[in-house]
């Protein structure tokens, strides 16, 4: 069942009961074969779980798509400390909104998923760290998890197995750089959310300076299915390098924006043409954003043939990153757009780096000031050349995060940016 | 081809067997122990890598980005602060990404940076305007109005700029981690960060702030009581040791146009660190004292007279010869400051022991308490509040009086034998005290209302006058140098007493500071063997055993 669209196309599996509040309850999730992975897990080994989500080839659903059971092996098998497992809910990418649905609709799945993966890692305890807009996936994801422990799936003795796990929904303050890993673990921890330097690297010294992996909800929600049915159940969809199905958050000019779950390698014109109906009112596409705001533009031209697996839009001069399919028509103003994404990255970065702090406000006042019709052609150079220097210099990735909008536009549509410092035209005016 | 050269350094080295690593930077060979950073194993090399957030005496946040150095086989720029060194590796600084990084990070400073140089009194010993000089754009491309943050008192001594910071938290974590008193914080984010206080308390509250604008690599943070006071350039450096309590903390005296301007940290990683106690930091007056004893003054038929130093050396030497006969033994009794140097402290007993002996005692200001600085081990504002009261006990001196630095000195009231003192302008003390005394003698800096009619008042010079060493609580004999010239015929004590004490004595009294150090050294036990000249500017740890922890 798709929410609040859906499909014949999807495959749902992890949104197969999008739509459906008696899944969202122990009993309803019970009922709907809830907790039966964890029972199996239970009954594994740990490596042999882990084993298992790395046969899936299953991919971090975050962003950056490390392999899983890879990341779920760097965690030390002694135990002479105590292991966590974090589960980033932190959604704060401009154009995602799965999370969110999965936290409101499934939410025994994510905690299903979540003891699985602490298993696996013997970890004692699971944060769940929720972005703090999101007040109604909170209060849901409260709710189970209290019901959960009170069925005994959570912790002492977890489903009479002997085992002690522990799980804990924090609520952020709303900060997008909450999201970055480390920036989450001090936030967790209390302190200012600002990014740690790297190494060491989370699996040594992660949150409250323990051995600690975090996962992104969408990864630990395909978690139970890839258990329950086996690794190589998962591979059936997708390519090689990118096995099984995504939740895709469609926005922009499309006449049914929402989730879709779709095998990888999709093609991206179908999403928009078929899945979602197309264009609204049928204006031209003109740029896509595939995966997330922090992600360089499509032109039209580029996602005509875009395959949306991790190797397939990377192919196609960009990114999957969380996909995060903004789409944007004939009307749309290129120039307002960026202007908008930087804007967001200056307000949210931490502030710890130099590149980063001032570059993201410098990079938005010149932005503006070409919007306000003030700019130069020099501005465009300038633009670029800052946002180089704000690329692989900082301690995370937000910085870099400018660049990918800023400098594919000024490439792919630097005629718009000329047109308004030239001429003063902007696009959509009329 | 350059020639390769090796050179050896590192942190610290600590127990056990130390692993050695060869690597190369900007074309140099450099062997340093596991675990040293790049940027440390650079500056052993002779490279300066610049930065502002890394301070060698903090955490490093690895935030400021200057840092960058190029890595052979590293994807990116590595931070230079926190990527420590690996065999083999191949380390350049100065290669055309690692500099155009730095161009880059200089220019997204100065977007905001006001530029007040001519007003700022971080002009002159700035990182940024050195950085931006060596390596920054000739020419900034910023065009939009720039971010005005103001100023802000932060308490105590330090007043803040906003505009100016450079956001390195330096001050921050010297608060978290050094003071561990959490005064300071970052406030919002991105480039809305500032810093700031919580609320209504500030660095009042603080017993070692001052440091945060010794560390403040801009003029963000400057000290109220120097502000306006002089351009760093024209102010002189004279390493010396802090005369205001027995911790004996590495400073420097920053001087112009005879005055002390101010006091600053000296590192010594044995002492004090990078660390200075407020305190310290602000008794700094006295030294500039305008009411100086200028001429050997002779009391004569109830008047004083100023002579020259050989007729009245000569005069006091007669006095003491007609003396002589009457004088019993152990006659003598001597205050002495413990403000003074070993070198002047041990000339006393010199000629005290030609007069026949007597008494020697001392007098200190104390403090209820110490204040520790918790981060940084051994390092407290100790109880007693002078530079050499440890000094003054190993010379087998005896306290007395009060935490004041007052009393206990009645005996002199009817002593009627010969009365020294030298320092202690006896200040508690009547007009006439000790008029029972047949001599009564003032080496002293300052005139003194109680021995406004003593027989002979010499004017001596105070340490930062003149050479010497002073012993710190622990018994670290550390030297200072002059960095003040003394006011008109005043010489070191150790160098009048030594005269005298030589003319008693038929010989020559020592003529250069380490003479009379040597003469110090041989008096006393736990300084047995030691040498001036080795204790450089350090400080050398004495046999003397360990103190009584809380003086
Ligand atoms: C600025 C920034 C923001 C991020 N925000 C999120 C987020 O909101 N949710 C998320 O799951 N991962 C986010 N990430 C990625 C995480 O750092 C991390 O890679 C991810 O949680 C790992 O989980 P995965 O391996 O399951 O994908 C963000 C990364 C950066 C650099
Ligand atoms: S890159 Fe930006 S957001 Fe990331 S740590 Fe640095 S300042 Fe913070
Ligand atoms: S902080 Fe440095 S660069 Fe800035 S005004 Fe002061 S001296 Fe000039
Ligand atoms: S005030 Fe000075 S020390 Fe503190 S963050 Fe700013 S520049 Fe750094």
């Amino acid at each position: 069942m798709g929410y609040p669209y859906s499909h014949p196309s999807e495959v749902p599996i992890l949104s197969k009961h999008f739509g459906d509040p008696e899944a969202r309850t122990l009993d309803g999730w019970r009922a709907r074969g809830g907790y039966e992975a964890l029972e199996k897990a239970l009954n594994m080994s740990p490596e042999e779980v882990v084993d298992t989500v790395k046969e899936s080839g299953l991919r971090g659903r975050g962003g950056a798509g490390f392999p899983t059971g890879l990341k779920w092996s760097f965690m030390p098998k002694t135990k002479d400390k105590p292991h966590y497992l974090l589960c980033n809910a932190d959604e704060s990418e401009p154009g995602t909104f799965k999370d969110r649905e999965l936290m409101r609709w499934v939410p025994h799945q994510l905690i299903e998923g979540c003891l699985i993966g602490a298993y696996a890692m013997g970890a004692e305890h699971v944060y769940i760290y929720c972005r703090g807009e999101f007040f109604e996936a909170t209060q849901v994801l409260a709710k189970a998890v209290e019901d959960a422990y009170e069925a005994g799936i959570i912790g002492e003795d977890i489903l009479g197995s002997g085992k002690k796990i522990d799980l804990t929904v924090h609520a952020g303050a709303g900060a997008y750089i909450c999201g970055e890993e480390t920036g989450l673990m001090n936030s967790l921890e209390g302190d200012r959310g600002e990014p740690r330097v790297k190494p060491p690297f989370p699996a040594a010294v992660g949150a409250f300076g323990m051995p600690t992996t975090i996962n992104n909800v969408e990864t630990l929600c395909a978690i139970p299915h890839i258990v329950a049915n086996g690794g190589e159940w998962y591979r059936q969809w997708g390519s090689e390098k990118s096995p099984g199905t995504k939740l895709f958050c469609v926005s922009g000019h499309v006449k049914r924006p929402g989730n879709y779950e779709l095998p990888l390698g999709f093609p991206l014109k179908d999403l928009i043409f078929d899945v979602c109906g197309g264009m609204i009112e049928d204006r031209a596409l003109k740029a896509v954003i595939p995966g997330g705001s922090s992600v360089p533009l499509l032109s039209a031209e580029e996602a005509e043939g875009c395959s949306l697996c991790y190797e397939g839009v990377v192919e196609a001069g960009s990114m999957l990153g969380c996909a995060s399919v903004i789409v944007m028509d004939e009307t749309t103003d290129i120039v307002r757009q960026v202007t908008r994404m930087a804007s967001f990255y200056a307000h949210e970065s931490c502030g710890q780096c130099t590149p980063c702090r001032e570059g993201t406000a410098w990079v938005t006042t010149i932005l503006k000031r070409i919007e306000d019709g003030r700019g130069t052609e020099d501005d465009l150079d300038t633009l670029v050349e800052v946002t180089d220097q704000m690329t692989g210099t900082t301690i995370c990735v937000l910085s870099d995060s400018v660049a990918a909008p800023v400098q594919s536009s000024i490439k792919k549509f630097r005629d718009e940016y000329l047109a308004l410092i030239r001429r003063g035209e902007r696009v959509g005016a009329a | 081809m350059t020639e390769k050269k090796t050179a050896v350094t590192g942190p610290p080295l600590e127990a056990g067997p130390i692993d050695m690593v060869t690597l190369t930077i900007d074309e140099q060979e450099v062997t340093v122990p596991r675990g040293t950073t790049l940027l440390q194993a650079a500056q052993g090399a002779g490279t300066e890598v610049p930065h502002y957030c890394y301070h060698p005496g903090l955490s490093s946040p690895a935030m400021c980005r200057m840092c960058l150095v190029e890595v052979e086989g590293a994807p990116k720029l590595l931070p230079s602060c926190t990527t420590t060194v690996a065999d083999g590796q191949v380390v350049r600084t100065e290669s055309d990404d690692a500099t155009r990084m730095r161009r880059g990070v200089l220019e997204f400073y100065l977007l905001n940076h006001p530029l007040d140089c001519p007003i700022c009194d971080q002009s002159g010993e700035c990182d940024l305007q050195d950085f931006v000089f060596a390596e920054g754009r000739e020419h900034g491309r910023g065009r939009d109005a720039k971010r005005v943050l103001g100023r802000d008192d932060f308490g105590g001594d330090v007043l803040f700029y906003g505009d100016r910071c450079v956001m390195c938290t330096r001050c921050v974590r010297f608060m978290n981690e050094v003071e561990e008193n959490p005064l300071l914080t970052v406030v919002d984010r991105g480039n809305r960060s500032v810093i700031d206080t919580f609320f209504d308390e500030g660095l009042e509250q603080a017993e070692w702030g001052g440091n945060v604008v010794d560390i403040c690599p801009v003029g963000a943070l400057v000290s109220k009581d120097f502000l306006y006071k002089a351009r760093a350039w024209d102010l002189e450096h004279t390493a010396s040791v802090c005369p205001n309590c027995s911790q004996g903390c590495n400073i420097d005296l920053h001087t112009r146009d005879n005055l002390v301007h101010r006091i600053k940290p000296r590192t010594n990683p044995d002492v004090n660190g990078h660390w200075i106690c407020d305190y310290g930091r602000a008794t700094y007056e006295w030294l500039n004292r305008g009411d100086r004893l200028e001429a050997p003054v002779v009391r004569a038929g109830g008047r004083n007279t100023a002579m020259g130093w050989t007729a009245s050396l000569e005069a006091l030497k007669g006095r003491i010869d007609a003396l002589a006969d009457g004088l019993g033994k152990g006659s003598v009794k001597a205050v002495v400051s413990p403000f003074w140097s070993n070198e002047d402290l041990g000339a006393v007993a010199r000629l005290i022991e030609t007069l026949g002996g007597g008494s020697i005692v001392f007098r200190s200001p104390r403090a209820d308490a110490e204040v520790a600085l918790k981060g940084f081990e051994g390092l407290a504002r100790r109880k007693d509040l002078t530079p050499n009261a440890r000094g003054a006990e190993l010379l087998g001196y005896e306290r007395v009086g009060d935490d004041a630095g007052q009393g206990g000195l009645d005996e002199l009231a009817d002593h009627d034998g010969v009365v020294l003192v030298l320092g202690d302008a006896l200040d508690d003390l009547p007009e006439g005290t000790a008029k029972n005394a047949a001599l009564v003698v003032y080496f002293g800096a300052y005139t003194s209302l109680a021995l406004i009619s003593a027989d002979f008042q010499f004017p001596i010079t105070t340490f930062a006058e003149q050479e010497g060493t002073f012993t710190n609580l622990d018994g670290r004999v550390q030297r200072f140098w002059p960095a003040l010239s003394a006011p008109g015929a005043a010489r070191p004590a150790w160098l009048v007493l030594g005269a005298l004490s030589g003319a008693l004595r038929d010989e020559a009294g020592p003529s250069r500071a380490d003479q009379a150090f040597a003469l110090v050294a041989q008096a006393v036990e736990s300084y047995e063997g030691m040498d001036y000249e080795t204790i450089g500017a350090e400080g050398v740890q004495s046999n003397a055993s360990a103190p009584v922890r809380g003086d």
